[in-house]
């Protein structure tokens, strides 16, 4: 209908061509570009918006068109859908604003078109568009435009043209009112103008549309080409598909005929086999009947012979001899009879007899090797048992089954003999039970071995010898390293030897040389200076030890010297007795515990303090004529050493001379005698 | 080991006297007796015709020489070299005869298996026992010779009926569940009596000597059965050999099997032993012919020499295709044979014929593979050692030991090939026999070699 609508003007305006031109070729260029009339009318800016539209709409209506609209030029399907159907056409006839402008519009122009009515801005475009239509049309018809016009006819042809602008929709050329009035410049021009650029509009147009065209050419030949092929592609899979089916037929009737052959064979096999069974029965029934006159004949063989009285079935000897056991031969009778059944049962007897007695045998001694078995089984799992009593609850489970088992054990011996069922019977619950505990042990084992393979096992000793076997290696390596660091040194010096060499480089080398020689020389320096050191050391000692003794001899001259002069001073026994008496109480109690202590700290200090009072004491002693063993070895060591030693030195020579040795070795020898007595 | 002079024999006629002293041998229609330590003719008896059959009587007192053809039967004595017996069995005919173990009777079969008739050499009497079965083993003595055990077939049914060896008198009768029994067999103890079938049907009955079935033992249907059987000297195993090259072992006290014994054609067992005949053609150099020849013209020219190498494993044993559309098929096991202190059992798969298989029925396993370079013709234990020795017809004698193997080439002037041997009941001795001669082979016993080793 849009087709329509929009080819009306054209073919009305190619009626009026008609009417002036009534050229018939024109006529045809007319017929022949109606359809492209219709393709044009979208050049226009109005175009636009229908496109706009359109797109619009397409994607608002169905998905049919939409793979159209994507993919083709869009003239072409508008072209299609004008062709389409009524429905599609209607597109053009009812949408919203745009349409609904333009539709009437159509309307209006193709009914005023004849009219000649005024140029609206509504008529505008459509009228435009039949102008512009017509365009091609003019530039064909240049040949018989100059027939068109003539001196002649001017105004008339300027009235029509005037006339068929304004309905196409341009302004008048000239005024209508003096129809045959001058044209009017301007507008003439500008008519011009507007129709040379709507001309070349369309020429681009036209352009555009043709490469389009041939696009849309070629790719309609491309997709034909697409066609034929996936055509014969499909022609093929076609024939494939029949070849394999015929294929498959020809399998399944192969099948079909092998499942008739095998049929066949299986009733083949099934009468075969009836025909053996009903052959071996025939062929026996024929053997009896055979046998059957085979023994009649023996028979009657038999009986022939014996009937004839063979007389050469004889037994010649020139005498008989007596039987190899040297008894004479028995009469058959009952009593032969007896006594062979009984031979034969005595036989019997005895043959089961000594095969019991091997079966006894036997048995005893696998018991026997049972019990071994079961006595080595409990051995050796029982300490295991006691060792781990309670790590598992399987052994403490077990452990009062074993305690049965012992008594097992005795009782099973006791009833070995016997061979009584029940012994027998808990023997083998106890050797099974034995058996299972001995299997989960090994089975524990194994699985400890096969942990300490895998190196799961968290074990010390394996960690160790990891590390050890890391540590070693390392040691190794750096053996190895040091190896090579001397090796290169070793090549360094032999290149550096090697390698000849100034003065001065031999200069350093030597100094290298003596460089080794000042190091051993400087070492045993350093040797020297330690001995010396030791010696002065030795030395210092020496003489401190003489200036202590010095000082310790000066110290007891001068003891000595007191002691003498006290000795001198109380020569009197009475004046002494009372001092001395209280100054045996009180020096000892005190002195007991503080000794000790001091006679290190003033080792010379002491003898100073003492000799006020103890002299007295062993003077006390001596002139009370008492036995200087009791109290002095008590008191000697507690009190001091100087007086008192001198004491024991004029008992005791022995005793004295190690005193003296002891102080002649050194102070620490010395201190240590001190010390040993106490 | 020593080797005597060659002697002329037929028909294999040669025996040595169970109590180890004489040796007869049958030359056409002549019987020698000699002594078996020196060889010298002790008794010469001349017969009506030529012997095919010749058997010496338990107490080594008498000679059975049996003429099939004319159907007569010369007994000789020892003790009394004019004194002759003669039995004739007539137009009956004769198949089979033979002593009873108290050598005073004498066991002849008539032809077609009408009857056994029995004759006394102490008294006239004469017994016959009728419907006796023609099988492969149909009579059996028990080794203590008290009963005789004898396959019967009466309304087309086998029965086994028991006689008492003193005087012949039926102890038990009873059917055997059989389709055709094809043999009987006392064990060595006389207690158990193995019965078996045809070898269209694998199956043994083992029947005691009350008659009691004991158990019956069937290892496969329908295939070719049993070929062979053979107890245990213990009385403890029976061996059956059957068509499908194995043996199967059962023991005496649940008559089940112990033990299976395959023939494989590849011997890959790790602990077989396999031995193989290697054999070594004599082919010298030129100059090695100049002399040697000389030397060795004697006798041993044509001879090769052979020795036994043990093959690594695993050996391919050459097997014989045997021609299944014939009757009989050269398959499956024909012989086998207990060693004396049943330890060991020696077999021959007749599909094999160049290999004797050694087991070892304590560990119940395979001990040793005897591969000869020619079809092995006769094997036997020594009855007093466990040591095997075996003929191939070739001139060589091969013995077993569990310590080794040897071929021993036989030093006679010609080739002397040994188509089969027996040992002399002590164990010292073994009598070979070609077709026409015999020879006898003087092995060390422990004493000489004692004696070798301290001179």
């Amino acid at each position: 209908m849009a087709a329509v609508l929009l080819v009306a003007p054209g073919s009305r305006k190619a009626s009026n061509l008609q009417a002036n031109l009534r050229s018939a070729d024109r006529r045809e260029l007319v017929a022949s570009h109606g359809p492209r009339l219709t393709k044009y009318v979208p050049g226009s800016g109005r175009w636009a918006r229908f496109r706009r539209f359109h797109r619009r709409h397409v994607s608002d209506t169905s998905g049919v068109h939409r793979d159209l609209c994507a993919e083709k030029p869009f003239i072409a399907t508008c072209v299609a859908l004008a062709l389409r159907s009524p429905a599609d056409s209607q597109l053009f006839s009812h949408p919203a604003d745009t349409g609904d402008r333009w539709t009437p519009a159509m309307a209006e122009s193709s009914l005023e078109s004849s009219n000649m009515s005024c140029n609206s801005s509504r008529l505008m475009y459509p009228s435009r568009n039949h102008t512009h239509s017509s365009m091609p049309l003019s530039k064909q018809s240049y040949s018989v435009l100059s027939a068109f016009c003539s001196e002649g006819n001017i105004a008339q042809c300027i009235s029509y043209i005037n006339q068929e602008m304004s309905s196409l929709g341009f302004p008048a050329l000239c005024n209508e009112l003096d129809s045959g009035g001058d044209l009017k410049a301007v507008s003439v021009l500008n008519n011009m103008y507007e129709l040379l650029q709507l001309h070349r509009r369309s020429l681009r147009a036209l352009e555009e549309l043709e490469t389009e065209q041939l696009k849309s050419a070629s790719h309609l030949e491309h997709l034909k080409l697409c066609n034929s092929r996936l055509k014969e592609q499909l022609e093929q899979s076609r024939r494939e598909s029949t070849g394999l089916c015929e294929r498959e037929r020809q399998l399944q009737m192969k099948v079909k005929s092998l499942q008739n052959c095998l049929k066949n064979e299986k009733e083949e096999v099934q009468k075969l086999q009836n025909i053996i069974s009903s052959r071996a029965s025939q062929y026996n029934h024929d053997m009896k009947r055979k046998e059957r006159e085979f023994s009649k004949l023996k028979e009657r063989l038999n009986q022939l012979l014996i009937d004839k009285k063979d007389k050469r079935l004889a037994i010649e000897v020139l005498n008989y001899v007596g039987r190899s056991d040297g008894k004479r031969s028995l009469w058959k009778t009952g009593k032969t009879e007896a006594r062979n059944e009984g031979e034969m049962y005595q036989t019997l007897l005895n043959d089961y007899e000594s095969r019991q007695k091997e079966l006894l045998v036997e048995n005893a001694e696998l018991k026997k090797v049972l019990q071994q078995m079961k006595k080595e089984m409990v051995s050796i799992l029982s300490p295991r048992k006691h060792s781990q009593k309670g790590e598992t609850i399987d052994d403490s489970l077990d452990l009062p089954g074993s305690e049965n088992e012992e008594e097992v054990c005795d009782s099973s011996r006791e009833t070995l003999e016997l061979s009584c069922e029940h012994a027998r019977e808990q023997l083998t619950n106890s050797i099974r039970q034995q058996w299972r505990r001995l299997k989960n042990h090994m089975e524990k084992l194994d699985n400890q071995a096969s942990l300490v393979q895998n190196g799961s096992l968290g074990d010390n000793e394996v960690i160790s010898r990891k590390s050890h076997e890391e540590t070693v290696e390392k040691l190794k390596l750096e053996i190895q390293q040091c190896k090579d660091f001397i090796q290169t040194q070793q090549q360094l010096w032999q290149q550096q030897l090697s390698c000849p060499c100034d003065d001065e480089t031999a200069a350093l080398l030597n100094d290298c040389y003596m460089l080794e020689e000042k190091e051993r020389l400087k070492e045993e320096w350093r040797l020297f200076d330690e001995q010396k050191k030791n010696f002065e050391k030795e030395r210092r000692n020496f003489t401190e030890a003489a200036i202590r003794l010095g000082h310790e001899r000066k110290a007891f001259e001068e003891d000595r010297a007191m002691w003498l002069k006290h000795q001198f001073l109380n020569m009197t026994p009475f004046l002494d007795r009372n001092k001395s008496q209280s100054a045996l109480k009180s020096p000892e109690a005190s002195e007991v515990t503080v000794a000790p202590e001091s006679q290190y700290h003033n080792a010379f200090s002491t003898p100073k303090a003492a000799p006020a009072k103890i002299p007295s004491t062993a003077d006390l002693y001596r002139t009370l004529r008492l036995l200087p063993d009791h109290g002095s070895p008590r008191s000697q060591p507690k009190n001091g050493n100087w007086q008192d030693s001198d004491v024991i030195l004029s008992r005791d020579v022995s005793a004295k001379s190690g005193f003296l040795g002891a102080a002649d070795c050194s102070i620490y020898s010395l201190v240590g005698t001190e010390s040993s007595p106490n | 080991m020593n080797f005597s002079e060659v002697f002329k024999h037929t028909n294999q006629l040669c025996r040595v006297s169970p109590d180890g002293k004489y040796l007869a041998t049958c030359v056409q229609y002549r019987l020698v007796v000699r002594d078996v330590s020196s060889l010298q003719i002790l008794h010469l008896y001349t017969c009506l015709d030529q012997v095919t059959c010749m058997e010496w009587s338990s107490d080594s007192q008498f000679i059975l020489c049996a003429m099939y053809k004319r159907a007569l039967v010369q007994v000789w004595s020892l003790e009394q070299p004019d004194w002759h017996c003669k039995i004739d069995e007539g137009s009956a005919g004769l198949v089979s005869s033979r002593w009873s173990p108290d050598g005073r009777h004498i066991l002849n079969t008539t032809e077609f298996h009408l009857r056994v008739t029995v004759w006394s050499l102490c008294s006239k009497s004469v017994s016959y026992i009728k419907y006796p079965k023609a099988c492969q083993k149909g009579l059996d003595f028990s080794r203590d010779g008290r009963y005789v055990a004898l396959a019967e077939r009466r309304d087309c049914k086998d029965h086994v009926s028991v006689f008492v060896c003193d005087d012949w008198q039926l102890l038990r009768h009873f059917e055997t569940d059989t389709q055709d029994l094809a043999g009987v067999e006392w064990s060595p103890n006389g207690c158990v009596l193995a019965v078996w079938d045809t070898c269209l049907e694998y199956r043994v009955l083992l029947y005691s000597l009350d008659g009691r079935l004991l158990s019956t033992y069937s290892a496969y249907e329908w295939c070719l059965g049993i070929k062979s059987i053979a107890w245990s000297a213990s009385s403890q195993f029976l061996a059956i050999g059957s068509y499908d090259e194995k043996v199967r072992i059962l023991n005496h006290i649940t008559w089940k099997k112990l033990i299976e014994f395959e023939h494989p054609a590849t011997v890959s067992n790790s602990k077989a032993v396999v031995y193989k005949e290697m054999e070594r053609r004599h082919v010298g150099g030129c100059d090695d012919l100049t002399l040697h020849h000389q030397i060795t013209l004697g006798g041993s020219l044509f001879n090769t020499q052979s020795k036994y190498e043990i093959c690594p494993l695993p050996v391919q044993i050459p097997v014989v295709k045997p021609d299944s559309d014939r009757a009989n098929p050269k398959v499956g096991i024909s012989s086998m044979a207990f060693s004396v202190d049943s330890r060991y059992l020696a077999t021959k798969n007749d599909n094999m014929p160049s290999c004797v298989w050694v087991w070892d029925i304590q560990r119940l396993r395979l001990l040793a593979v005897l591969e000869q370079t020619a079809p092995v013709r006769c094997f036997q234990w020594d009855p007093r050692r466990p040591r095997l020795a075996l003929c191939t017809g070739s001139s060589k004698l091969y013995i077993w030991s569990p310590a080794g193997c040897i071929s021993v080439p036989v030093p006679v002037e010609g080739s002397f090939p040994v188509q089969s041997l027996s040992w002399h009941s002590s164990g010292q001795a073994l009598i070979l026999l070609s077709k026409e001669h015999l020879c006898l082979c003087y092995l060390e016993t422990e004493a000489e070699r004692g004696d070798v080793a301290s001179s």
